[in-house]
């Protein structure tokens, strides 16, 4: 009998610095089951538990107008160790209802000091976003979701870079610099960042003191009320030579797209990097639309009044289902992605959100983990 | 037989039940518009109120040889494995809170702590207790497969026994509840393997296993030379649990006026027409602000039946609004006493330990079930019902039932008509 395996049973899938830490907590967890000695604890101290990960805010400083600096103290659990570019889920409570959304992490996860920091533009339609610059006070705790994504710099680190950034499109990428700094590494670098006017761009003082004092770091501004949008057939103008370079572009939809068909006419696909930040929104009014079931992998279109749990059986997936009418919650799943909306109240109910297949209908285009 | 024709009993038309569910319909849309912070912490609140007092009682526990921290303790464990029960474990996995969308406090991931293993609940409770409601033969809850609580289940030799099963239930509530899931009338009919119920009893097994070994093992061993007060005193919270928990819920559904359906009934229905089972089939119990906590506002059981995933802390307020719509409608809304509510389902109980040829009401007017054939007891009864000319007042199902409990030629009248139409009656 695998007595290691036994005590860490009831904190499987807790996450834990230390894994040693889960067999504690799974032994104590016999006399508090269901629950973890973690449930307990957070009544105590909130940052107390890993069975969730939580923070803090600890402040929030503004880069520009529409932008500011959160930065989180960690609570159990968060591993200290990340890389640059990743994003982390957030998860804030207003008016009683946890949102919740990824950002990229600007700091770079420097060991010791369970601090994280995310760089956030208020979007006029972002919700949470306006939150974060403009209503969260310091001391408010938070939900938090492990660093993911694969938007990073490899080891060892590319010889020449190429970075195509707009807007708020600069936060992966400024952890990457940082990082590279903080490294003492210099690669050859070659940064496009778009903006409308001098005072939209975030970190503006920091890039261009990098500029600086690193020869290497060629720091190319194209503001765009004065300049125009940057064009992305023009590329040799600003990097002749662009297909040298690996290289990490992230930004609004068009320009990714614009990149992406760039370097696909190029045959240099493999070379570009790309981050999306924002999912392909349906309008208010839309309904239906494609349902993907990821894990079955098959999709389906589907009107707004076919609920999710029909397509899914329509498509022979095994769907788990109850009551069929919304009152059982035996069906409820989380939306791996996209967009969803109840048919009984209307509401939109995005990525994140636990749903109920059988009164919920895609609103656009949707993902489960099914 | 038990109701065939809601709209009948209900002594409403077509069209009223449309507007009474359109109604219905509002009071859903409005509460889930007003959800907010306010609920949010109010539920937090219970939460910590809870694992405060589970904290707390264990730890009085470690001193349970001196009385004075025996009973403290145990009286703090109780109430933690109340709240616990009812308005959290109870609420939570009917998806109240799910709206708030944290993962600590949803249906998706509460594992409650009785035996009953959560995942069986969401299926025997959620799914086909509140989906067929007092549906007889579909709705495992009426008589639990081992208790005959209305005339229509047929009488068996050993319901001789209902009264102390009843009891014997209420002791051991959560085992009953655990084992609910089983579906034992199932696997008599054979619409059941006994593979099936094999896989469910070893989940039942694994939970069943840990909430023991919590209470009957860990806990004591932790109390070292305390551990024997520890032990009774565990199994005394457990019992007291369980009582009350049963007590609450034979409120729910057992006390005269909650109704029982047909399957014909069931087959013919409607969403409006839904809700208006579940409020014939639910019974209330006057509470204040603690009893309705303890009870996880189950004393509101209309209310939840009518609206099982908004949050519990707004049945109260739903309630004013059901009670008027029940006022408009002339249709009863069963409450009483705790006590007297339980006294009847109590009684009830006892008598069905006979067979139905030595009680004095049929199944279609009797106080636990009835249907729409007791109003046709009374010659031109149904005349007079619909609205009044003059007054522009409803007269409906509640002044029907006013009127058939005060004609004094009842019972002559009742005899007939089940003797005269034994096919009906029979079926």
């Amino acid at each position: 009998m695998n007595l290691l395996k036994w005590s860490k049973r009831p904190a499987a899938g807790v996450e834990a610095r230390k894994p040693e830490v889960n067999i504690l907590r799974g032994l104590v967890a016999r006399a508090t089951t269901p629950l973890l000695p973690d449930d307990y604890l957070h009544l105590i101290n909130p940052l107390w538990s890993a069975r969730e990960l939580r923070g803090k805010v600890l402040d929030v400083t503004k880069e520009t107008d529409d932008t500011a600096t959160v930065t989180i103290r960690t609570g159990w659990g968060f591993p200290d160790s990340y890389k640059p570019g990743q994003y982390v889920g957030i998860g804030l409570q207003i008016e009683g209802k946890w949102h919740w959304r990824s950002y990229s992490l600007t700091s770079i996860g420097a060991g010791e000091n369970k601090t994280i920091a995310i760089t956030v533009k208020a979007n006029p339609d972002g919700f949470l976003s306006s939150h974060l610059v403009d209503g969260v006070s310091p001391g408010t705790i938070i939900r938090l979701q492990s660093p993911k994504g694969d938007f990073h710099l490899p080891e060892p680190v590319p010889g020449k870079i190429l970075f195509v950034t707009a807007g708020s499109g600069i936060t992966p990428v400024m952890a990457m610099l940082r990082q590279l700094s903080a490294h003492g590494q210099t690669p050859d670098i070659v940064h496009i960042h778009s903006a409308p006017t001098r005072d939209d761009v975030i970190f503006l003082d920091e890039m261009e003191q990098l500029a600086d004092e690193a020869d290497d770091y060629d720091l190319n501004l194209q503001l765009t009320k004065e300049m125009g949008k940057f064009d992305v057939s023009r590329m040799d103008e600003w990097a002749p030579d662009w297909r040298e370079r690996e290289c990490w572009a992230c930004g609004p939809v068009a320009l990714l797209d614009a990149m992406e068909a760039h370097y696909e006419d190029g045959g240099l696909r493999e070379r570009l990097h790309v981050e999306r930040f924002a999912i392909a929104r349906t309008d208010h009014g839309g309904e239906g639309g494609t349902v993907k079931f990821a894990i079955s992998d098959k999709e389906a279109e589907i009107d707004g009044a076919t609920t999710l749990l029909e397509a899914g059986e329509n498509l022979g997936i095994q769907m788990a289902f109850g009551c069929r009418m919304g009152i059982c919650q035996t069906c409820v799943v989380p939306l791996a992605g996209g967009y969803v909306r109840d048919l009984r109240t209307g509401e939109e109910r995005r990525e994140g959100e636990r749903i109920q297949t059988c009164i919920s209908a895609v609103s656009g285009e949707c993902t489960l983990d099914l | 037989m038990a109701i065939t024709d809601i709209d009948q009993y209900a002594h409403l038309t077509d069209s009223d039940v449309e507007t009474l569910g359109a109604e219905l319909d509002a009071i859903r849309r409005d509460i889930e518009e007003s959800r907010g912070e306010a609920d949010a912490k109010y539920i937090r609140r219970a939460i910590t109120i809870q694992r405060s007092l589970a904290a707390g009682g264990r730890l009085a526990l470690m001193f349970s040889n001196k009385k004075v921290a025996w009973a403290a303790g145990t009286a703090m464990l109780s109430l933690a494995k109340i709240i616990e029960n009812m308005e959290l474990g109870h609420n939570v996995m009917h998806g109240q809170w799910d709206w708030m969308n944290d993962p600590e406090v949803h249906s998706a991931s509460w594992e409650w702590d009785t035996t009953c293993p959560s995942v069986q609940w969401k299926h025997s409770h959620n799914f086909v207790h509140h989906k067929y409601t007092n549906v007889v033969g579909m709705d495992d809850d009426v008589g639990y497969g081992i208790l005959r609580v209305t005339r229509d289940q047929p009488w068996e030799w050993w319901n001789v026994g209902n009264p102390i099963y009843n009891l014997t239930l209420g002791t051991f509530f959560e085992y009953g509840v655990a084992l609910h899931h089983l579906e034992t009338e199932k696997l008599r009919s054979k619409e059941k393997t006994y593979r099936q119920a094999a896989k469910d009893l070893r989940v039942i097994g694994t939970k069943v296993g840990k909430q023991a070994a919590k209470d009957y093992l860990i806990y004591p061993v932790l109390a070292g030379p305390n551990w024997k007060t520890t032990l009774t005193a565990n199994f005394t919270s457990n019992i007291i649990r369980n009582y009350w928990a049963y007590m609450v819920i034979f409120c729910g559904h057992f006390p005269d006026g909650a109704e029982k359906f047909t399957v014909e009934e069931f087959e013919n229905e409607d969403q409006p027409r839904w809700y208006l089972r579940q409020m014939l089939g639910s019974a209330n119990f006057k509470a204040g602000p603690l009893m309705r906590f303890m009870s996880g506002n189950l004393s509101h059981q209309i209310e939840h039946h009518l609206f099982p995933d908004l949050p519990s802390s707004r049945y109260e307020e739903i309630g004013v609004r059901v009670r008027e719509l029940c006022d408009k409608y002339d249709l009863p809304y069963t409450t009483g006493t705790l006590l007297g509510q339980y006294a009847q389902s109590f009684r009830t109980i006892a008598k069905l330990a006979l067979p139905n040829s030595l009680l004095k009401a049929t199944s279609d007017d009797a106080p636990e079930t009835a249907s729409e054939l007791r109003f046709a007891i009374r010659e031109g009864m149904t005349d007079h019902f619909g609205v009044d000319p003059e007054t522009g007042k409803r007269r409906g199902l509640r002044t029907a039932l006013r009127e058939l409990k005060n004609s004094p030629v009842r019972s002559a009248h009742v005899g007939r008509a089940a003797s005269g139409s034994p096919g009906r009656n029979q079926n």
